[in-house]
């Protein structure tokens, strides 16, 4: 379904411009990272990637059917969201919803739930979850269908150093493991930590796609310089 | 006072001797109205559900009718029931007048407003939360319709509580529609109303107090088997 | 599970309705049962003739329009001009009377307006528009409101002019009586119903015995070239056992309080 092009996007609310125009292209390898202050547009710009909003001019573009793209991907929002379930059940959802049978849906959900270590809460209510673990329940009923791209909205920001590692990991093995990642992060050392490619974002236009270690290296603008240099962006 | 004394010992009375027209008469009005309860959740929870997860162009009246619907004066929905049964109406062929069937029909009818807006509005709350997610997921409507009644079934058993209380002390449409006749449609409101007109008063207070006995222990009943589902597995 | 909600809603709901072919319905007015002569009379007529008789009580107004529209097979009531008007639209063979009760007017036991010892009803209710002391009318076109209606007529007063003391409830006979006790009022009822009331409060018979007071209740069997699905074998036979001797002997044989409150006379 690779390589997802976007093509002068634009994305406006009551008349106001949100983001865009982008121009983008999106390959297979590697883990994408769209960086950017608070308020750049980055949940917006992943929200409309998915389909989960409309674009106000432009397109958006996999090179299959965007119908069949769409039961290729996942989505990971900002303030997870559980079902009013238990643990078990939230992860079984994805696969119920693909018919799955029920045994086999609890087989893939214990295998996932053994990942996240959660085994001893199986039969949990979902919401009573710290927001850690609401977050890497979350991340595993995205992966357990297996998609072929996940998308991550600011997925660690309000969880705690244990918290952020468990769920890094799990997208580095992912990664490895054929799944496209692109997820939205104003913490530059986690960017440091796990992009291929960063996307810098700056007031809902994108200033630069490329490597890391160029981005680091050599910021494409004087907000990206304040932004590395750890200032405010306003 | 005094009246209101010796109808409470007369109901005690009633009760505990298994008076066998009593028991008649309150088997009845469990009949009914649960049986009206029952067509009108299966009307209402779907229909309420298709409502939320809807995008259509009327979709703001037609909460607003069902709203204002829950208004509908019983004696009138009798008396458009009386008509439509009627011999002399275009159902009358169907010979449901003066039988439970009609009195079932008219209950039917006006508690399913009621039960249809009570379980729209918890489950718009419901789809506030779970809405993204569930397009996410690529969930299909009927998907989202059964996730959203399953998730949100507490409420709906309020709701149909709510129903509930309302049909049980209906009298005016089952009057119409029923005849109040000894032995075939006979219930305890229609009888609490002839014991009134005969000044039979602590027979009627009697009768009532059976009747909120009733109420009261399908209340009681209903939430303690909601409490079995806690932390359930159902 | 869907599946079966819908099917135990449909088979719950269709269940015992099964009309029987020994079913009859008769809307019958409130007074006739509210009497207890029903309750007295009904079940011999259901064993003799193996008939099963639902009864619908309801005021006369109402028991005409269910006979007009075919929803009962027969009506019994008690209001001789409606009577004659829905057998002379056709809506009823004939009218066969069965018996008769009286009415009375009913009033506190002080008796305020002091009608005890009128000469005459009409002299009775004279002095009622005169006194205008609480008075609780029917107000609903029953048989017995429509006896009140025409007693005023007789004596040329208008009800309106009456004022606030005359109350017009728009119920049928045992809530009017009930209100009438609240109201410590009179009020024009049948004696039967009366006799029958157990909220009597403090209301005595204040006026009876007058040949106007005359209540007749007549029996109508709906024309089954109105309505083809009236069950009018078994409502004849119904007809013929309320004017026979057996119904005659329970008639009469009734007794509230040591009085007996329904007179038979057909022929």
């Amino acid at each position: 379904m690779f390589p997802l092009e976007v093509s002068s996007v634009e994305i406006n609310i009551k008349g106001k411009r949100i983001v865009g125009p982008i121009n983008l292209l999106l390959k297979q390898e590697g883990i994408s990272v769209l960086l950017g202050a608070n308020g750049s547009g980055k949940t917006t710009l992943l929200e409309t990637l998915h389909g989960l909003r409309k674009l106000s001019k432009g397109k958006v573009r996999w090179s299959i059917p965007n119908k069949l793209a769409a039961k290729e991907q996942s989505f990971v929002f900002q303030t997870p969201v559980m079902l009013r379930r238990s643990v078990l059940e939230n992860l079984m959802y994805p696969l119920r919803v693909r018919r799955f049978s029920k045994p086999n849906a609890i087989k893939e959900a214990m295998h996932w739930v053994k990942k996240i270590s959660l085994e001893k809460k199986i039969n949990q209510q979902a919401t009573l979850l710290s927001g850690g673990e609401m977050q890497a329940v979350a991340e595993a009923r995205a992966l357990i269908t297996k998609p072929k791209m996940l998308f991550l909205d600011e997925p660690t920001a309000s969880l705690d150093g244990l918290a952020k590692k468990t769920i890094e990991d799990i997208l580095v093995l992912a990664a490895k493991n054929d799944t496209k990642i692109i997820m939205s992060t104003h913490d530059l050392g986690q960017a440091k930590r796990l992009a291929d490619d960063i996307i810098y974002l700056h007031k809902g236009l994108m200033e630069s796609h490329c490597l890391k270690d160029e981005f680091l290296n050599s910021p494409p603008s004087d907000a990206a310089k304040q932004f590395i240099a750890g200032d405010i962006i306003i | 006072m005094n009246e209101i004394l010796q109808g409470l010992a007369q109901a005690f009375l009633l009760i505990v001797s298994l008076d066998s027209e009593l028991i008649a008469i309150s088997l009845r009005s469990l009949y009914v109205t649960l049986t009206a309860l029952l067509i009108s959740t299966i009307i209402a929870f779907p229909l309420a559900a298709l409502i939320v997860v809807t995008r259509f162009r009327f979709r703001r009246l037609v909460i607003t009718i069902l709203n204002a619907l829950m208004g509908l004066p019983p004696v009138v929905v009798g008396l458009l029931v009386y008509i439509l049964f009627s011999r002399s109406g275009p159902l009358g062929v169907l010979g449901l007048l003066y039988t439970t069937s009609a009195m079932i029909i008219a209950q039917a009818i006006i508690i399913t407003p009621l039960i249809t807006s009570v379980a729209h509005q918890s489950m718009q709350g419901l789809w506030a939360d779970y809405r993204d997610l569930l397009i996410s997921i690529n969930t299909s409507k009927p998907q989202r319709i059964g996730t959203l009644m399953w998730d949100s079934r507490r409420a709906l058993i309020t709701a149909c509580l709510a129903g509930f209380g309302r049909g049980i002390g209906e009298v005016g449409a089952i009057m119409i529609v029923g005849g109040n006749i000894d032995n075939a449609t006979r219930v305890l409101t229609t009888a609490i109303s002839l014991e009134t007109s005969r000044g039979d008063f602590s027979l009627a207070l009697a009768l009532g107090f059976v009747l909120i006995s009733l109420a009261l222990s399908v209340s009681f009943a209903t939430h303690w088997f909601g409490k079995t589902e806690r932390g359930g597995l159902w | 599970m869907i599946r079966i909600l819908f099917a135990s809603a449909v088979l719950l709901f269709v269940q015992i309705n099964t009309a029987t072919a020994n079913q009859v319905r008769l809307a019958v007015t409130s007074s006739f049962h509210n009497s207890g002569l029903s309750d007295h009379l009904i079940p011999h007529v259901e064993t003799d003739l193996k008939i099963e008789i639902q009864l619908v009580v309801v005021g006369t107004g109402q028991a005409i329009k269910l006979g007009k529209n075919g929803d009962v097979d027969a009506i019994l009531v008690h209001s001789k001009p409606d009577e004659e008007e829905f057998v002379k639209t056709g809506f009823a063979k004939h009218r066969r009377q069965i018996m008769f009760n009286e009415y009375v007017i009913l009033g506190p036991s002080t008796d305020p307006a002091k009608i005890r010892l009128a000469n005459s009803l009409l002299d009775a209710f004279r002095t009622l528009s005169k006194v205008k002391t609480n008075f609780v009318s029917r107000g609903d076109l029953s048989g017995t409101h429509k006896k009140e209606i025409e007693i005023w007529k007789k004596i040329n007063f208008k009800p309106e002019k009456y004022g606030k003391n005359y109350l017009s409830v728009g119920s049928n006979m045992g809530k009017a009586i009930n209100i009438a006790v609240a109201f410590n009022a009179y009020i024009l009822s049948d004696k039967a119903t009366w006799l029958n009331h157990k909220n009597k409060g403090n209301l005595i018979i204040q006026f009876e015995g007058d040949q106007l007071l005359h209540n007749q209740y007549s029996f109508l069997p709906i024309s089954k070239k109105r309505h083809s699905h009236i069950k009018s074998k078994l409502v004849e036979k119904i007809e013929d056992w309320l004017v026979s001797e057996k119904s005659k002997n329970l008639i009469n044989s009734y007794i509230i309080e040591n009085k007996q409150v329904f007179t038979f006379n057909a022929n």
